[in-house]
């Protein structure tokens, strides 16, 4: 079997049998890219050299006696992750030209481990945007139907997956950006608790929502890369300290018992059928393995997109205060004065998404309106963290389509960014609560990926990736690859 | 018309932590630029504040001192605005829920009379870096060496009435957080800066005038001018029928006037709001209460300790517990020489006057208190009259050794045998034999003027070192007999 087409979990244990050495994957896999990326842009930077210089530093681990299940493992990195030596450009002209000094906590940690780093993936704009248009580099094309989009602000982590370019990868999710892209493309991607895994040295969207996680295409591969992301990191003060579980033996769990809450206000209008009825599938399947299933209400969701779409852009605003010319990032030619520099070194650096936003959340938090959009949205998301409070209460977790439609053509949004908004509608109220959610293979529509998803109390990825892995002992859509890679 | 002017100081201490607010860097004033910036000073994309537990604790002695509410849950908030030595476009403070609320302090004017002024607030924040203009072509260079370095900002509310009052509460302030040993108050090189806000209106009127902010006054004797020149110019602009508008002034000490700065039509809308990378500091009853027993005495009650157990007046009290350097100094003294009064006439007369005129700090005196408390106890044994001991405490500024060894080296040791005395008088006496004369045969009155005389020539034939008490006695039996 080509290399390619392994998994995490048994490119881990061929390395293990020595069938082959970790610098031969990384030769294989890097070869692949040079092949694949070209028609579906899902890299931005391929770091060749430094991934054979790890997959050595593996190889010489394993040689001295190491055994960790990621040494040598094959991941590529979201070009938000800052890594050290190597461009760190966030999808945006902005910071083409930015080498990053030092490495992420999840870079770092990862490459600990043993993970060989083949290079950043694409994305949107700074993490703006659920369909990788809005990146400097182009959008990334999702392997299904390369006129689609891979869903974002991961696109290009989820492409490189979907394309058989790479294993595994990590992503960031604000609003759904490692959720939809994962649903999008086929995939398995969760989102863990806010403050389970750290920000330090992933480059601020909406600092509040932001969260690092594993993408993949099984379950159990989001759980080998999650355990080694986890984990409190004093460089981040809002990374919690608390245990990581053992997510790996979390996997093994029977699901008698398991209380599954399905929210009414999931299955309304805007929702596609065929994703509604793939949902549904997936319920009757995890009936058999033995859960039991509940109507639940989650009363404001209908708010959840307006407030996102106040609170994210006010943190935005001012998080990409720093890109203004003067120490980093895109510089204007011959600045007049000071404000000259300001003016043109964000008019030309920034793209139309991320002005939007900026412009969003400065008014959002403008004298006379801060208390009408900012405090009014906060208290949303209390409302919207007690809906899921009083939840689970009841349930044991709570599922439903992870998108209320399967990829779409590229453009095909393109003037209405609020028709891309409303795409989050299923994604977003985790980041606002705070709470960790997985999106899983759950079938087809025409052709393209259907993602159900899945979303349990603080800390409880384990439930998560458990769920996610029983239903893929009895299902093979995470399987599937898509034709012609 | 009689004016009444209202003025209120925002006054910014740097806290005198090892590290930054929010990054490990070293706070040392003076590096070479840029050497004390780490990538979270330089707002580096993906880097993240953590809060310095020392300038938290800090902020609370300040507050206990201040006898303030304290915010239990306090909370960080980013003041959003673009400067090239602010680099992250915000500046990480504290807006609706400061660590520090009201609280008072009580100054003591020149007239010896008490004022209480309130305090608004008192909150954290981190300093922005320095713009160079200078040295770089028509360029500006940025230093960030100072960004992240903590700063209390304590907000007085509008309670002085006039420049003096206002010298006099900074003095205060600057004293306590010496006393506290949160800030090095080193107004020179920045670490207490103060914004003076000052209005003016008719005496009597309730409503306030419009104001004007007065920025980054860095001395006493600066924030006295800039205040009464502020004062002096909104009265004047309304008299002659103008207005003051709200806005910005810079004072300018080499010309003594204010200029504007910016209006309030420039002022920025700073969009505050919480700061996500920060968690609300939670500030538990036992974390407060360890701190208030580690409060030092301070200024308010050292001056009444200074009344109560030396016995010193109200002013003199004040004057020595001025600064904890000048009490510690004090106190070193009255231990050598077991005499306050002596030792308080020492430190603020003769010290006083050598360290104004050197242009020294108390802890930069050349006579220390051991040579001063050493010189007070040979004042008190008799060695040495207080005449002669000035000489001997100019030779002691002058590097020349303890007064043991000045009066040795010297021969100042004083006479004190009656003896000797009575010779050296016969001697005088012999020598003004017709002053003698003219003494007898005056009356009472005259005679008092003239005893002068006789002492005068007296000391002066000693060299000064007779025993001034023995020389009066002997001389007047002389003279009667």
């Amino acid at each position: 079997m080509p290399v390619h087409t392994l998994t995490l979990g048994q490119i881990s244990t061929a390395l293990a049998n020595k069938e082959f050495s970790a610098e031969e994957l990384t030769r294989d896999l890097l070869a692949r890219i040079e092949q694949e990326n070209p028609r579906t842009n899902a890299f931005i930077t391929v770091t060749a050299e430094q991934a054979l210089e790890q997959a050595r530093a593996a190889d010489a681990r394993r040689a001295a006696g190491e055994t960790g299940a990621l040494l040598g493992a094959p991941i590529a990195h979201k070009d938000l992750f800052c890594t050290q030596g190597v461009r760190t450009s966030c999808g945006s002209k902005m910071l083409d030209n930015f080498i990053a000094p030092y490495n992420a906590t999840v870079v770092e940690k990862l490459a600990n481990a043993g993970c060989v780093s083949l290079g950043k993936t694409n994305m949107d704009e700074f993490a703006m945007g659920s369909s990788n248009a809005s990146s400097y580099y182009g959008a990334a094309k999702n392997p299904w139907n390369l006129d689609c989009i891979p869903g974002g602000s991961s696109g290009g982590s989820a492409a490189a997956i979907a394309a058989r370019m790479v294993p595994a990868a990590t992503g960031t999710d604000t609003g759904g950006s490692i959720r939809q892209p994962a649903a999008l493309c086929g995939l398995t991607g969760l989102k863990p608790t806010y403050g389970r895994v750290s920000r330090w040295g992933m480059v601020a969207y909406a600092s509040s929502l932001d969260q690092g996680g594993p993408m993949a295409r099984d379950a159990y591969d989001c759980a080998l890369l999650l355990g080694a992301m986890a984990g409190f990191d004093s460089k981040d003060s809002t990374s919690v300290d608390q245990p990581v579980d053992d997510y790996l033996a979390a996997l093994e769990q029977p699901l008698k018992g398991l209380k599954i809450g399905l929210p009414k206000e999931y299955f309304g209008a805007g929702l596609d059928s065929r994703i509604g009825a793939a949902t549904q599938a997936t319920v009757a399947e995890l009936e058999k393995l033995g859960a039991t299933v509940k109507e639940i209400s989650l009363p404001n969701l209908q708010h959840a997109i307006a407030a996102y779409y106040v609170i994210a852009p006010a943190e935005a605003s001012s998080n990409l205060s720093r890109f203004d010319g003067v120490r980093f990032g895109h510089r204007c030619d011959d600045p007049a004065d000071l404000t000259d520099l300001y003016k043109r070194s964000r008019a030309e650096g920034f793209g139309a998404e991320v002005k939007r936003r900026i412009m969003v959340g400065t008014y959002a938090l403008s004298a006379g309106y801060y208390d009408a959009y900012y405090i009014k949205a906060q208290q949303i998301r209390r409302l919207i963290k007690n809906d899921f409070l009083a939840a689970f209460q009841e349930v044991d977790v709570v599922m439903g389509p992870t998108t209320p439609n399967p990829a779409w053509a590229l453009c095909a949004k393109g003037n209405d960014p609020v028709a891309e908004y409303l795409e989050d509608i299923y994604t977003i109220t985790a980041n606002l609560a705070g709470l960790p959610g997985l999106s899983m293979p759950a079938g087809f529509a025409d052709g393209l990926p259907v993602g159900v998803q899945l979303l349990a109390p603080y800390f409880q990825e384990g439930r998560l990736l458990n769920i996610a892995h029983q239903y893929q002992q009895v299902t093979d859509w995470h399987r599937q690859a898509p034709t012609g890679f | 018309m009689q004016w009444e002017t209202v003025i209120g100081l925002e006054i910014h201490a740097q806290l005198a932590t090892e590290s930054k607010i929010f990054s490990a860097s070293a706070t040392t004033f003076g590096a070479e630029p840029n050497t004390q910036a780490s990538l979270i000073d330089l707002g580096m994309p993906g880097t993240l504040p953590v809060l310095n537990a020392a300038a938290v604790e800090m902020a609370v002695k300040f507050g206990l001192a201040i006898d303030a509410e304290l915010g239990r849950t306090n909370i960080f908030a980013r003041k959003n605005y673009f400067y090239p030595d602010l680099p992250k476009g915000y500046q990480t403070s504290q807006m609706d829920d400061p660590i520090v609320g009201k609280g008072h302090l009580d100054i003591t004017l020149e007239d010896g009379s008490v004022k209480r002024i309130g305090i608004t607030r008192a909150h954290l924040e981190e300093d922005a870096g320095k713009s160079l203009h200078e040295d770089f072509h028509g360029m500006s260079g940025i230093d960030l060496n100072r960004a992240g370095t903590p700063l209390l900002e304590i907000v007085s509310e509008p309670d002085i009435r006039s420049a003096k009052e206002a010298v006099a509460y900074v003095k205060s302030i600057h004293a306590l957080v010496r006393y506290l040993g949160i800030c090095d108050g080193n107004m020179a090189e920045g670490s207490l800066r103060c914004d003076c806000n000052v209005s003016v209106r008719p005496k009597g009127q309730e409503a306030f005038g419009t104001r004007a902010e007065i920025k980054n006054v860095n001395s006493f004797r600066f924030i006295e001018k800039a205040i009464n020149h502020e004062i002096q110019r909104q009265i004047e602009l309304i008299e002659d029928g103008g207005k003051v508008v709200q806005e910005t002034r810079l004072y300018d000490p080499n010309k003594d006037e204010t200029r504007s700065m910016r209006g309030k039509e420039e002022a920025n809308d700073y969009r505050y709001f919480p700061c996500p990378d920060l968690l609300p500091v939670v500030m538990e009853d036992s974390f407060i209460e360890g701190l208030r027993s580690q409060l030092p005495e301070l200024p308010v009650q050292k001056c009444e300790r200074f009344q109560s157990q030396y016995g010193l007046s109200t002013y003199d009290a004040s004057v020595l517990s001025a600064s904890r350097e000048m009490a510690d100094y004090y106190e070193a003294v009255v231990n050598v020489c077991d005499d306050a009064k002596l030792a308080a006439n020492w430190v603020m007369v003769e010290l006083g006057s050598l360290l104004n005129k050197e242009d020294l700090e108390i802890d930069q005196s050349p006579v220390s208190a051991e040579q001063l408390g050493g010189m007070i106890v040979r004042i008190k044994d008799n060695t040495i009259s207080g005449k002669i001991a000035k000489m001997v405490f100019e030779a002691m500024a002058a590097g020349e050794g303890n007064a043991d060894q000045i009066i040795e080296a010297k021969g100042l040791k004083q006479v004190t045998d009656s003896g000797a005395i009575e010779a050296m008088l016969d001697e005088v006496l012999a020598a003004n034999a017709a002053q003698v004369e003219q003494y007898r045969a005056s009356d009472e009155a005259k005679r008092g003027k003239m005893f002068g005389f006789f002492v005068g020539q007296a000391m002066k034939a000693s060299k000064g070192k007779a025993n001034p008490q023995q020389v009066n006695e002997l001389l007047k039996k002389k003279l009667e007999g």
